[in-house]
């Protein structure tokens, strides 16, 4: 408990998560609202709220891995390991302080971008009566948290603000589209790739609109997706635990 | 109490600290003396579970570091005062610290005060000057009211009253009964501050014992000699046997006398009826002493051997003669 409590003070007495936390929320209600209120009527269904989800998600893990480049950078991370020899038991600390907030911030931009939407438009597609609309709103906390341990991970192994911000966005923006242009097997290795997976999640199971997009059909559930996205992100966070543990701080 | 034991550490195919065995007892503040680049951060990394040794083990109190519950409240340290996040202030830095180790949150007011940062606390630490940054580490070490505390450098980047106060304030820490640990390349620093001395250089331990202990054993003491009559005395040391030389060809009036007993030399010059205007015994100072010890273990020397061997004038350093 102290060391939730720790990793939180020093989350909370630096300005730049206060930064992204704001610019978090910002991305992902501004432009899920907009996306909804200006697009035609028969388009605005409750994916469409959540249009900005995918940028606040790449905020998040800006947030995410700065947690833990910034205190590479700034020497502060001996400082903790002085104080609390047990390296593991840090990390995991912050990790679970930043994933906590991520999902914090990832409910509250997914319902006030949804709930800001459906003011404004007063349509009666914005209802959240489905199981998938349900997901597609409330699941975005969750995988703001799964996106969070990525980052963390990331910036655990590379120790340094610019790489392990680009590598992370790079990753989720880019790398996984580019696989899926692949001939023949881009597809298949496609459905495997984690971010995918979260999108798969978040939108699978919706009836198609122009508005959404093209989901390919995935080989596993909406649910087990999110199982998925989140066991690579623990997996990938395991290794870079073990990887602290074992380097000189 | 501190005892390192065979501690090694290699980087690549650089040894930065080799084999280094020495323990730094308590009541007395110990210097940690050596050149730029002789390992003593390294070992001061080593010995707060920071650097994992290749070889060998420093124990604190019979534990290793990691080993220690709460650690700040055994040992305290300094290593580098820049370890604090520039957008956070002072205050918010101790509190954590002092947080994660159950230190009454009154204690970060208290050291503040005893570092006399009290009215900077809340500003960013990124605005420090690094005589405060200075004072800010001795404040992170002093948090847990340790029984050992390590500086590295603490002097460093501060005015001659910051270093007077750390001066005494180390002073008054070894009193008091606790094992002060201070690392300095500055001799001049250890002499006026340190009892007891490690001396390391390239990684492998040259000395341990007291100050006093370490000048002695390694300087050679002169008598300096000033008198109207030099050149009549010089005459008269040197078929008594006596290797004399000038300090410098302006003061005709002075002698110098290496391995020469103050005793003997008045003795002589009643006898020749030379009058006297000043006999002293001149002991090298501890900077000479550590040259002479460390000469062979700088890792970074200037080059002055080397260009004499080298042989070309126009590469010649200032540092050539002396």
């Amino acid at each position: 408990m102290t060391l939730l409590a720790i990793e939180r003070m020093k989350l909370f007495t630096t300005r730049s998560p206060w930064w992204c936390m704001f610019a978090a929320l910002l991305l992902t209600v501004g432009l899920g609202v907009l996306y909804a209120a200006t697009a035609p009527a028969e388009f605005t269904v409750v994916g469409a709220t959540q249009s900005g989800g995918q940028l606040g998600m790449m905020v998040i893990m800006v947030l995410a891995a700065l947690a833990v480049t910034t205190e590479y950078r700034f020497g502060t991370i001996k400082a903790t390991f002085q104080a609390v020899p047990n390296r593991t038991a840090v990390m995991l600390a912050k990790s679970g302080v930043v994933a906590a907030l991520a999902f914090v911030i990832g409910e509250i931009a997914a319902f006030l971008a949804w709930g800001v939407s459906y003011l404004i438009t007063g349509g009666e597609t914005l209802v959240l009566d489905a199981g998938h609309e349900w997901r597609n709103v409330a699941g975005l906390g969750l995988v703001y948290a799964g996106a969070a341990l990525y980052a963390l991970a990331v910036g655990m192994l590379v120790r340094q603000s610019a790489g392990a911000i680009s590598l992370v966005i790079v990753w989720a923006l880019l790398v996984e589209s580019l696989v899926g242009l692949l001939p023949r097997v881009g597809d298949d290795i496609f459905d495997w790739m984690p971010f995918a997976a979260a999108n798969q999640f978040l939108q699978g199971g919706a009836p198609q609109t122009p508005m959404t997009s093209q989901m390919p059909e995935a080989p596993i559930g909406p649910w087990a997706s999110l199982v998925y996205f989140l066991a690579v992100g623990v997996a990938l966070l395991v290794i870079a635990l073990i990887t602290v543990r074992k380097r000189d701080a | 109490m501190i005892e390192a034991v065979g501690l090694t550490k290699r980087y690549g195919s650089k040894l930065a600290v080799d084999d280094l065995s020495f323990t730094v007892k308590p009541g007395k503040v110990t210097g940690f003396l050596g050149p730029n680049g002789a390992g003593k951060s390294t070992t001061m990394r080593m010995m707060l579970g920071l650097d994992r040794p290749t070889a060998g083990k420093v124990l604190i109190d019979g534990k290793h570091y990691t080993e220690l519950k709460n650690p700040l409240r055994t040992l305290g340290a300094l290593v580098d005062a820049k370890w604090v996040h520039p957008n956070r202030s002072a205050y918010a830095h101790l509190k954590w610290m002092a947080r994660s180790n159950g230190i009454p949150t009154k204690r970060v007011d208290e050291v503040l005060d005893i570092v006399g940062l009290s009215e900077v606390a809340r500003r960013r630490a990124g605005g420090f000057s690094l005589g405060m940054s200075q004072r800010l580490g001795i404040a992170t070490a002093l948090l847990g009211d340790p029984k050992i505390l390590m500086f590295d450098e603490p002097v460093n980047g501060l005015d001659p009253e910051g270093i007077h106060w750390i001066r005494r304030f180390m002073q008054r820490l070894a009193a008091e009964g606790r094992t002060v640990l201070v690392s300095s390349h500055l001799l001049s620093e250890m002499a006026q501050t340190a009892e007891e001395l490690v001396v390391v250089g390239r990684g492998k331990l040259i000395a341990q014992c007291s100050t006093q202990e370490f000048v002695e054993s390694s300087s050679s003491t002169s008598v300096k000699v000033r008198s109207p009559q030099a050149d009549q005395l010089g005459e008269v040391l040197t078929s008594n046997g006596f290797a004399v030389t000038r300090e410098n060809q302006q003061e005709r009036d002075t002698l110098l006398v290496p391995d020469g007993a103050t005793e003997q030399i008045g003795e002589l010059a009643a006898k020749y009826d030379c009058v006297l205007h000043e006999l002293t015994v001149q002991r090298a100072s501890l900077e000479e002493a550590f040259m002479q010890i460390t000469g062979e273990e700088v890792e970074f020397s200037t080059g002055s051997s080397g260009a004499e061997s080298s042989g070309s004038p126009g590469e010649a350093p200032v540092a050539a003669e002396k």
